[in-house]
């Protein structure tokens, strides 16, 4: 069987510093989908152990959490469906019609519905997950990934990998206002606090566009450099910005780095060493934290966000992808 | 025929339970006929030129579907109407499958009397050559997909035509830095009797000085197609003693046609093992790829064909993705602007490859990272870490710009 192979654990770069958690942090819980694991790895932040494996459906890649905490969105890309889990038995209660292979999603920011982009099929299916109905399909370009939503809630943007295009949706039509063309492969779409900006991954083509969202149109492109590294292993795919909207992390897969970037200037401040094939990024809620998959190395980096210094590396399933945390 | 060959050579032996066999069967209409795909005024068309495969007179588990490498067209074409529904470009495919006899320069004549400015061939490179020549000062882009011969990339180069498949000297260069990796160095050659074996082995012997491996032996295969004869044929004993008394870290075979090279694995004196156009093999494309979105691909590509990609159908599908990709970039679709952009660095085809794809402007070989793979897994990707060039690693493989013969 092509999964029988151990897993050579990788110790991540560690920068050796014990784990420095104050009494006051409060403990929130952390979820890794494990694309060839069919199971999510649990984090308790206190202890960052892992604390629980549940089983879930095949591939599973994008997860999120309700608003409450009480439910764990997981997209099982093989099966077509959307499993939904009970955090508090780590049980699958439940399962949405997604659409075929669902790769990303995001909740409303009332906590319904959820905006699914199906991978396989060029589209956006929006879901309400309390009536677990399909409410509309948006058809974009071509491997549809990333899923970015303006605070207010109002405009959607999904990233096509193969069409190399933003879509910009409006949430309550759902027809695709406008498109923006970015680089190669575009992973991931991420808006700062404020609305302003969005932030767009390409893999392929090493960069991070800033998109103006009122003109939509590229205002900056960030690019990589990291001595000893060639410039194709630089593949951008997770971001995320502080709310203050001072700092972002972005994730360059099989950099095996994640690049601390000023979000004022968009200067790169610091590549940190993390674990092999970085891709998906996630906050604790007090944003004390930043959690990352690394892929190749089945394990899960933990970055001090103040200090912008990796702390622990955690081992989790086979080829972790997804990553979030709870609200609570 | 060798219009296939890098696809065949990827064995397919993976059986992942299709059930899209009563599809291959349907019947290819046997005349060599222009289908255009709900062409619509304003659409771009591209044409593709093949030569469908003959069927096999018997059971064969790795039979050439009929629609190899236009499958991938569909494809591609596919996903340049998804992209291009955003920015307001149509494109439709016009295949010719010729039929025993017929001129790939006539099919070529009369697309371009149609006015299509954009042929892809997956044909033999004297074919190529052919259409290429016939089609020059007609602002026609020429895309080929299943010719690997090093000569049209050097002294037979055209200014008009765009290498899809890499070249043998790439292939062969992807299996040495690998062998060279592994500290294997000891190579024996055998080489089978047709002309292709024969420029396989020429570029494998290119490669073996290039990344200093030593060919210790090298032998003329002669014992006929043993790999199509039936399993319970007898064994051919003076194959076997044919691998005796010759000091080697591993038997390189050159068979292009995948009549004997099969053969080999398990059947030499001493245990070892075998790599070159069987074995262990360099492609575009497996069934096993799965990294770099390349899962995607392998799905919609079973959804639409009922079958697995194979190389040729990457192949088609990659030049039909050049012409969409640049016509995104620069926002047209007209030919005049197209046709040198193609070898501009600014231009690059995302393709599954985890990197993007450009193509040399010396001799506009696509360049591309190489699959290193065995029947059933991956092994490894070439360049190889560790090679490096001033320009990218990817020019570690093949014939680079100071070497190239190839003027335009």
């Amino acid at each position: 069987m092509s999964l029988g192979f151990k897993a050579g654990v990788c110790v991540a770069a560690l920068v050796g510093a014990t784990m420095a958690l104050t009494a006051t942090a409060q403990a929130y819980t952390v979820y890794v989908t494990n694309e060839k694991g069919n199971t999510v790895s649990v984090i308790d932040t206190a202890t960052m152990a892992v604390t629980g494996t549940w089983k879930v459906g095949r591939r599973p890649r994008g997860v999120t959490t309700s608003k409450d905490g009480k439910e764990l969105f997981v997209c099982a890309s093989d099966d077509d469906r959307i499993d939904v889990l009970d955090t508090a038995t780590g049980k699958v209660v439940r399962s949405l019609r997604s659409g075929p292979d669902p790769e990303q999603f995001i909740l409303g920011p009332g906590g319904n519905p959820l905006y699914v982009a199906n991978e396989d099929d060029s589209q956006v299916t929006v879901i309400d997950i309390e009536k677990n109905k399909v409410l509309a399909e948006v058809p974009v370009g071509v491997e549809p990934e990333g899923m970015g939503l303006s605070p207010d809630g109002k405009i959607l943007v999904n990233t096509s990998e193969t069409t190399n295009m933003a879509h910009f949706i409006d949430t309550t039509t759902f027809q695709v206002i406008d498109n923006v063309l970015v680089d190669a492969r575009p992973r991931f779409a991420e808006f700062t606090s404020d609305g302003k900006f969005l932030w767009v991954s390409a893999e392929v083509g090493g960069t991070i566009s800033i998109i103006d969202v009122a003109a939509r149109r590229v205002i900056k492109k960030i690019t990589f450099k990291i001595p000893g590294v060639n410039d194709e292993a630089i593949q951008p795919v997770g971001i995320r910005i502080t709310k203050d909207g001072t700092k972002a992390f972005a994730a360059l897969g099989p950099a095996n780095r994640i690049a601390v970037i000023d979000a004022k200037t968009y200067e790169v401040q610091k590549y940190l060493p993390v674990g092999q094939r970085v891709w998906q990024l996630a906050f604790t809620p007090d944003q004390k934290y930043l959690f990352s998959t690394n892929g190749s190395s089945n394990d899960v980096s933990v970055v001090d966000v103040e200090a912008d210094k990796v702390i622990k590396s955690i081992p989790v399933g086979l080829l972790p992808w997804g990553v979030t945390v709870s609200p609570n | 025929m060798n219009a296939s060959l890098l696809s065949r050579s990827a064995a397919l032996v993976l059986t992942l339970g299709l059930g899209g066999t009563a599809s291959l069967a349907v019947a290819q209409e046997p005349a060599a006929s222009a289908q255009a795909a709900e062409a619509a005024p304003g659409d771009t068309h591209i044409g593709l030129i093949y030569r469908p495969e003959i069927a096999p007179s018997s059971y064969d588990a790795e039979a050439a579907p009929e629609d190899e490498g236009v499958a991938g067209a569909r494809m591609a074409v596919k996903d340049n109407n998804t992209t291009g529904r955003f920015t307001k470009q149509t494109y439709a495919l016009d295949e010719v499958a010729l039929t025993e006899g017929r001129s790939a320069v006539d099919a070529a004549r009369d697309l371009v009397g149609k006015g299509i400015r954009y042929l892809v061939l997956a044909l033999p490179a004297d074919e190529v050559l052919a259409v290429a020549d016939a089609v020059k000062g007609e602002g026609v882009t020429v895309f080929n997909t299943a010719a690997p011969d090093d000569r049209l990339r050097g002294a037979e180069c055209r200014k008009n035509v765009f290498h899809v498949i890499p070249s043998r000297a790439m292939q062969t260069d992807a299996l040495a830095q690998f062998f060279t990796l592994m500290r294997w160095r000891k190579m024996f050659l055998i080489v089978g009797p047709n002309d292709n074996d024969k420029l396989y082995a020429d570029a494998f012997r290119a490669s073996a000085k290039k990344f200093s491996l030593k060919i210790t032996a090298e032998k003329p295969w002669t014992f006929g197609p043993l790999a199509k004869a039936r399993g319970d044929t007898p064994t051919r004993s003076e194959a076997m003693v044919f691998t005796r008394g010759v000091d080697y870290d591993l038997a390189i075979v050159a068979d292009e046609a995948n009549d004997w090279g099969d053969y080999v694995p398990f059947r030499t004196v001493d245990p070892r093992p075998v790599a070159g156009t069987q074995g262990l093999i360099a492609a575009t494309w497996h069934p096993t790829l799965e990294t770099w979105g390349a899962a995607q691909a392998q799905n919609r590509f079973r959804r639409l064909a009922g079958r697995l990609m194979r190389p040729l159908d990457y192949q088609v599908w990659a030049a039909v993705r050049s012409v969409g990709e640049a016509a995104t970039q620069k926002k047209t679709a007209d030919p005049a602007v197209l046709a040198p952009y193609f070898a501009d660095p600014a231009f690059s085809l995302p393709a599954y490859k985890g990197v993007s794809l450009t193509y040399r402007p010396w001799d506009h070989q696509l360049r591309q990272p190489i699959i290193v793979v065995q029947p059933k897994a991956m092994v490894t990707v070439a360049p190889e870490q560790g090679f490096t060039h001033q320009r990218t690693p990817l020019d570690t493989l093949g014939v680079d710009l100071p070497e190239t013969a190839c003027q335009f």
